[in-house]
């Protein structure tokens, strides 16, 4: 059991059931929702130390839940998740304090290699304040 | 870009400046001597009138003196004293003296016999009588007698006046002979000119001086030069200028009547020879005209032909900038595509990879290792894996093409660039037994540029080769480094059938194309060509009929990025 605790944000249910089952399956323990402001209601309801936020969705766009996850928790990394073409909103991201971004299909492992490095400066961070 | 249009137009423009330029001036020119003509004429006109009433009156002048001295001398004079020959010489010597014009002098009683005379004929006419004479009965009914110019005895033109004196019931005559040479030399001041004349005549139009052209003395004015009958002058009255056009040639007549009556003056001129500085300013005119207008032809074709050089030069720039913004609207719009289609698949490609993931991590529980086709499930996963990512790689690529739409400054090898896009066509040159050669300067430095659209430029080249060998054949590629002008020589030869001459130099104008009707867009080496402009470089071609072409590129080695847009 790892130390940190995962959020998946993303529109695209079949995706996102899949990715929780495997994350769980290797004993991080994650949530999930289908929007952004979902997203911001579970921020308030607990904490997490990493989300993996999707760009493109319907409503509340990923880079106006970052802005608004930074606002709320300045301290959550956040790790944009795109199958967009779109270098601007990855370069917008990172500017709002993504701690990166990924392109769509990525291998889980890698994802999570990218998790544990956000969350590695999240204690960075943390230690800083 | 077409011809005929301009060539309207620029006629159009020529004719408009030509006509616009020359109309005014002619009309300028047509009225000025007009304005000139009318007056230079009414001031000929009026000279000439001016000079018949000058000489006339000088004609009254001389007439008048000598009809005063005989009136004098016949009234303060008795016929006695008169009629002594001796007395009459001395008062004649008198006279002479002043007036060399008289010739003699007689004194004639009323039966027309000579008493006294004092002159050269006296041996002639000492005896004469002259009462049958007309002269002699006209004097008697007037008093004062000047009679026409007539020869006489004498047979030297010369006219009489005589004067009628009444003395107590008795009248005698005082005559004097008058040499009109007078009168002929008063008559020739008046001659104007080569083609002027100017003479006397009577009522009987007979002329009473030598004209110059208009017959002989005592003879009828004669017009026989012009093969027309002249104008009858002896029936003038007072002064008058009249033009007339005589056997095709204009005469002005200034016409004049002496006081006597007896006699008319008639000056002729010419009015062409009196116009002639007119003429001279028109001759000029006309020349500094014809020369201003040539000016004006040879400049509207001088300005329009800058003009429409101009205009072309503009339109096939412009025509040079729609094909670049075409172009790259085109390809930013197939950016766009290949960004929209890359996301959409890239969607479901991590559903199923998450879901093939998943697949996996359930295979490597160990409740599932026992199922007999577990390596079956397990060969499978792998697979879709592997193509997840074959896809994945095509559509990252996709994604990379639409980024690359801007011409980027990095440092670039060149060789590595080419080696690259020989591979491109490897398989295509294989198959169709082309040999590609490469002859590479190993040293070449990395120069700054856009890899990208290096490759395009160079792929473009070798897809030309290749469909310009068809089969068997050689492309030979050499780069080499100019120190000279810092620059990076790529040079491509085919060994294909060469460029015609009459093509060769149309072959980077945009839609210039060789191939079949659909099988080429004619803008691949216009792009390249605009390509190679914008990274600062330069590209030639030259081309051998049977032999091959060969196009060489030039890129300059330390290029600023911001070159790329200027």
């Amino acid at each position: 059991m790892e130390k940190f605790k995962m959020l998946v944000v993303d529109d695209e249910t079949d995706f996102l059931e899949t990715i929780l089952k495997r994350i769980k399956a290797r004993n991080i323990e994650v949530a999930g929702v289908e929007s952004g402001y979902q997203a911001l209601e579970a921020l308030d309801r607990q904490d997490f130390d990493v989300i993996i936020l999707d760009v493109k969705m319907p409503g509340l766009d990923g880079i106006e839940t970052l802005r608004e996850i930074k606002k709320k928790k300045p301290l959550v990394e956040v790790i944009m998740l795109t199958g967009h073409a779109s270098v601007e909103s990855g370069i917008q991201g990172m500017q709002l304090g993504a701690f990166d971004y990924v392109m769509k299909p990525v291998a889980l492992d890698e994802l999570l290699e990218k998790v544990r490095q956000a969350y590695e400066r999240k204690l960075i961070q943390e230690s800083k304040a | 870009m077409e011809k005929a249009p301009y060539q309207k137009l620029r006629w159009e423009i020529v004719f408009v400046i030509i006509s616009f330029s020359v109309v005014p001036l002619m009309i300028l020119g047509a009225f000025i001597y007009q304005e000139f003509s009318s007056s230079a004429t009414a001031k000929i006109q009026e000279s000439l009138k001016t000079l018949a009433e000058n000489r006339r009156a000088s004609l009254d002048l001389f007439l008048e003196e000598r009809v005063s001295q005989l009136v004098t001398l016949a009234g303060t004079h008795s016929l006695e004293r008169l009629s002594d020959e001796d007395y009459l010489h001395k008062v004649f010597n008198i006279i002479q003296t002043r007036s060399r014009s008289y010739i003699d002098l007689g004194v004639i009683d009323e039966e027309g016999n000579h008493l006294a005379y004092v002159g050269p004929y006296y041996s002639i006419l000492k005896g004469v009588n002259y009462k049958n004479e007309e002269w002699f009965s006209a004097v008697t009914a007037s008093g004062v007698y000047i009679s026409d110019v007539f020869t006489g005895f004498r047979r030297i033109p010369h006219f009489i006046i005589a004067v009628m004196v009444r003395e107590r019931n008795k009248i005698w005559i005082l005559r004097a002979t008058i040499d009109s040479e007078i009168v002929e030399n008063i008559v020739r001041a008046a001659l104007i000119g080569k083609q002027g004349d100017a003479f006397l005549v009577n009522r009987d139009n007979i002329l009473q001086t030598s004209p110059r052209f208009h017959g002989k003395l005592l003879e009828p004015v004669s017009c026989a030069m012009y093969r027309e009958a002249c104008p009858n002058f002896s029936r003038a009255t007072g002064t008058l200028v009249e033009e007339k056009s005589m056997g095709g040639m204009e005469r002005l007549y200034g016409v004049s009547v002496l006081q006597n009556k007896r006699w008319v003056l008639v000056i002729i001129e010419d009015p062409l020879e009196q116009l002639s500085p007119l003429f001279r300013a028109r001759y000029l005119g006309v020349l500094i005209g014809l020369a201003g207008i040539l000016v004006i032809v040879v400049g509207a074709f001088f300005i329009t032909r800058a003009m429409m050089k101009e205009l072309e030069r503009m339109e096939r720039k412009r025509a040079a900038a729609d094909e670049i913004s075409i172009q790259s609207a085109k390809m930013a719009a197939l950016g766009k595509m290949a960004a929209g289609i890359a996301h959409e698949i890239n969607n479901p490609l991590a559903v199923i990879g998450e879901k093939a993931g998943w697949m996996k991590d359930l295979l490597k529980m160990k409740d599932l290792g026992q199922s007999e086709n577990f390596q079956e499930f397990a060969d499978a996963v792998t697979k879709i894996e592997y193509h997840i990512n074959r896809a994945k790689t095509v559509t990252h690529r996709l994604l990379g093409f639409a980024r690359r739409m801007e011409p980027v400054s990095e440092k670039v090898s060149i060789n590595r660039v080419l080696d690259e896009t020989i591979n491109f066509l490897e398989n295509e040159a294989r198959y169709r037994n082309i040999d590609i050669q490469t002859d590479y300067n190993p040293d070449l430095p990395a120069i700054t540029s856009d890899s990208t659209q290096l490759q395009q430029v160079f792929l473009n080249i070798f897809n030309n080769a290749i469909d310009a060998i068809g089969k068997d054949g050689e492309i030979l590629i050499h780069t080499s480094l100019i120190t000279k002008t810092n620059a990076v020589a790529i040079e491509i030869s085919d060994n294909g059938p060469g460029i015609p001459k009459e093509v060769l130099n149309k072959i980077f104008d945009p839609f210039f194309t060789t191939k079949e009707v659909g099988k080429g867009t004619g803008l691949g080496l216009s792009i390249s060509y605009s390509i190679v402009e914008k990274l600062g470089g330069r590209m030639m071609v030259a081309s051998q009929e049977g032999e091959g072409t060969t196009f060489t590129i030039y890129l300059p080695m330390d290029h600023e990025a911001a070159h790329i847009y200027h």
